[in-house]
């Protein structure tokens, strides 16, 4: 009984880990030359203020207002992996969304509003 | 014509205020779709938003009198790969009658999970209208203005049970859109199939945000064109009797929606010779958290 116990209990563990892999993965497929991207916008006074009505329009639905995520499918934007993406990361990932999840590809937004969204985020954290 | 215009809009202009005060009292979101009228890009709705859309088509006929038709848009974000969609059409036409015209449901696919060059939407619907249709919401095989021309009480009489599929690819080049759709349509009832085309190409007139909340900012507006048309059927497949026409598109992005206007221009003879379209689209964001939050389920 306590062997089955422990079996079910690594393969619960197993599971869980290769349920983080999987998430955490979506950003460490970033293409070499994404990652390295630079925000051209994020020395620009008014990227924060411009970003901030991005997430306002586009994004405050889902990841609420505050950005902490409705607890349930839709995340947290204030968060460890937000602070580890690199600026090139973050874009790479609106322009693609992640379908498969629930995330559109934003890739209809242009891209100097997506860098401006990408300062507003970097600004809440 | 742009006498029959304020007529027509003079009645929709009454209830304008009732619309806006209902719009202004529930929350909106804004969508990222793009303001063409027959061609789609691979914008699909986001999941668990529900976008209501009316798009307006106003023409007249040669030999015949001026109509407006409108189809009613229920769009609904099923998954970030799949929206699926309701429309229900009706017509006014001047000194005849005003009628329902029936009814489709359409959904569309994303195949590709991943955003590339050129990404391609999988497009079918199922159409229940009668031929008294008149929202040239696409434009295929022969068809022409003399279809637009019948009187409403004979042209009610022929149903069209039809299957429609089509080849969306669409792509987003340096803020540019330009999408191309494939359009396949069969009559159910022993017909041949219809072929059309529909490409279009839109942009803003400023990429960058402005930073403040405005109403007249030029990243609130995108222009464009479009251009559709029929390219015959399986029993005759020429360019001959098809109608075809441009289109140039503003859309305005605003606070309650978002409205698009277009003037389409018929190419030939058997095209009408001018479309005016008007659009309105609002989103009601997240639907289904709606019902979650009534249920007691999370917030």
């Amino acid at each position: 009984m306590t062997r089955r116990f422990f079996a079910i209990l690594c393969l619960m563990a197993s599971a869980s880990l290769l349920l983080c892999a999987a998430a955490s993965s979506r950003l460490d497929r970033v293409p070499a030359r994404d990652h390295d991207r630079i925000n051209p916008l994020a020395t620009q006074p008014e990227s924060v203020a411009a970003g901030s009505l991005v997430y306002r329009d586009h994004c405050a639905q889902c990841h609420r207002a505050d950005a902490k995520g409705d607890g349930r499918k839709k995340p947290p934007l204030r968060s460890d992996h937000l602070k580890l993406a690199t600026d090139g990361d973050l874009e790479w990932f609106l322009r693609q969304g992640d379908l498969a999840h629930g995330m559109p590809s934003w890739s209809s937004l242009p891209e100097a509003q997506r860098w401006q969204l990408i300062t507003y985020l970097r600004s809440i954290q | 014509m742009i006498q029959s215009f304020l007529q027509f809009l003079l009645p929709i202009a009454g209830l304008l205020p009732g619309l806006l005060l209902g719009v202004a009292c529930i929350p909106v979101a804004q969508a990222q779709e793009k303001p063409y009228f027959v061609t789609y890009s691979h914008d699909l709705e986001e999941p668990g938003n529900l976008e209501i859309e009316t798009k307006t088509a106003l023409a007249q006929p040669g030999q015949s009198h001026r109509y407006g038709a409108t189809a009613t848009e229920l769009e609904y974000g099923a998954r970030a790969w799949w929206t699926t969609e309701l429309y229900l059409d009706g017509q006014a036409t001047a000194q005849d009658s005003t009628i329902f015209t029936g009814w489709r449901i359409e959904n569309r696919f994303r195949p590709l999970m991943r955003e590339h060059l050129i990404n391609p939407v999988l497009y079918v619907e199922y159409e229940n209208t009668s031929g008294a249709d008149k929202t040239l919401l696409e434009v295929v095989g022969h068809d022409g203005q003399s279809d637009l021309a019948e009187p409403n009480g004979e042209a009610r009489r022929e149903h069209q049970h039809e299957a429609e599929l089509k080849l969306i690819l669409s792509s987003n080049l340096k803020a540019w859109n330009i999408s191309e759709n494939f359009i396949s349509e069969k009559n159910l009832g022993h017909e041949p199939w219809e072929f059309g085309y529909a490409v279009g190409a839109a942009r803003p007139l400023r990429t960058l945000g402005s930073g403040k909340p405005c109403v007249f900012c030029l990243e609130k507006f995108m222009a464009g064109a479009e251009a559709y048309g029929g390219l015959g059927d399986t029993f005759s497949l020429t360019m001959r009797d098809t109608s075809h026409y441009i289109a140039p598109i503003v859309g305005w992005q605003l606070p309650l929606g978002r409205l698009s206007f277009s003037t389409g221009f018929g190419l030939t003879s058997s095209s009408l010779d001018r479309v005016y379209r008007i659009g309105w689209a609002f989103e009601l964001p997240q639907v289904g958290n709606w019902f979650h939050s009534r249920s007691g389920g999370a917030q």
